[in-house]
């Protein structure tokens, strides 16, 4: 467990204590809301896991390597881009397959499109994000973080 | 789940369908695929416990007004201060960070503020900047984030302006909806 997840237990347990002193009764109501919405929320998130295990298998590193490996300039950063919004990765795979692209000989502004849009867009979420907020703000959010990765691409281009 | 859901739940059927048609080319892609899932919900459910506990605290000792007094509409700087911070000392995947952006529209947070927010939580989480300096440099880290963070802010304002007052109300009605 990371130290962040540890540091959220603690919160969520000093927060829990704090409430229960102060009021029993809507300590077990804030529980039992926070259950109903996991509830609610859960049929939206296994189909969404499975989706991403699929991603999982089928983009592999590898292919990764090999689109972004071989084109450079201004192609590479798109294909970066679009790579990274619809595949998905944890953090402690993506950055350091981004070391490895760039000792590949891949450039900073690919890999910047790369793992900027890997974190910002997520084709994935997508189905789970417009049930929550409606599908012109998950387009829009999507969109927000596409171009936002590519002005990143493009100030890493100037700057480094 | 019943079986009458599991068929109402699009996304399931698609993903049940893909895993089969893999699973047919390759079985062994199949069981790799579901192994990868199942170790992507288990580290899932380990953020949940916490994060709903709190959500469902901030429900019922967050009054409304305070929370329209912290982020929303007229909340200015403080509303952006409080979407970062929230957005950056969060764990876990952007999923996560769904069910609280909704609560914080219940209770009447800006649009704008909630963006901000998910963005954040998206990009720039403590842990992952850490990360992010130890593989791909503090140059780069420092670089990227800080253009992330500027684009969206400016995004997220831009993008609140795409709606209308009517689309904007339908959205908070839809998140009270979902939030019962």
């Amino acid at each position: 467990m990371d130290i962040s997840t540890i540091i959220l237990y603690i919160l969520a347990l000093v927060l829990l204590i704090v409430s229960f002193i102060k009021d029993r009764k809507k300590t077990k109501m804030g529980i039992k809301k926070g259950w109903m919405a996991f509830k609610k929320i859960l049929p939206i998130l296994i189909p969404l896991f499975l989706i991403v295990g699929i991603i999982l298998t089928v983009i592999s590193p590898d292919m990764i390597k090999f689109a972004l490996g071989e084109n450079s300039g201004v192609i590479g950063v798109f294909i970066g881009l679009i790579v990274g919004s619809i595949s998905f990765m944890p953090p402690f795979v993506t950055y350091p397959l981004g070391v490895e692209l760039l000792e590949k000989g891949a450039g900073y502004p690919q890999v910047a499109a790369f793992v900027t849009t890997l974190m910002a867009v997520g084709i994935v979420y997508f189905t789970a994000e417009t049930k929550f907020f409606g599908t012109k703000s998950a387009i829009l959010r999507n969109g927000l973080g596409f171009i936002a990765s590519l002005i990143v691409a493009l100030v890493v281009w100037g700057v480094m | 789940m019943t079986m009458k859901k599991i068929i109402k739940n699009k996304t399931l059927l698609v993903g049940i369908l893909i895993l089969l048609v893999l699973s047919i080319y390759d079985i062994s892609l199949g069981i790799k695929s579901l192994k990868s899932a199942s170790f992507q919900i288990l580290s899932m459910l380990k953020i949940v416990p916490p994060i709903f506990l709190l959500i469902g605290l901030l429900d019922v000792w967050v009054p409304r007004e305070t929370m329209i007094k912290l982020m929303g509409k007229k909340s200015g700087v403080l509303g952006i201060v409080i979407a970062f911070l929230f957005g950056t000392f969060a764990a876990g995947p952007l999923v996560g960070a769904f069910p609280v952006a909704m609560i914080m529209l219940k209770k009447g947070a800006r649009y704008a503020n909630v963006i901000f927010f998910l963005m954040t939580w998206a990009s720039s989480k403590l842990p992952i900047l850490f990360y992010q300096s130890t593989t791909m440099g503090l140059k780069f880290t420092i670089v990227s984030n800080v253009t992330l963070i500027v684009v969206y802010l400016v995004g997220s304002l831009v993008l609140e302006k795409s709606f209308s007052k009517k689309e904007l109300d339908a959205l908070y009605e839809h998140v009270e909806e979902m939030a019962k």
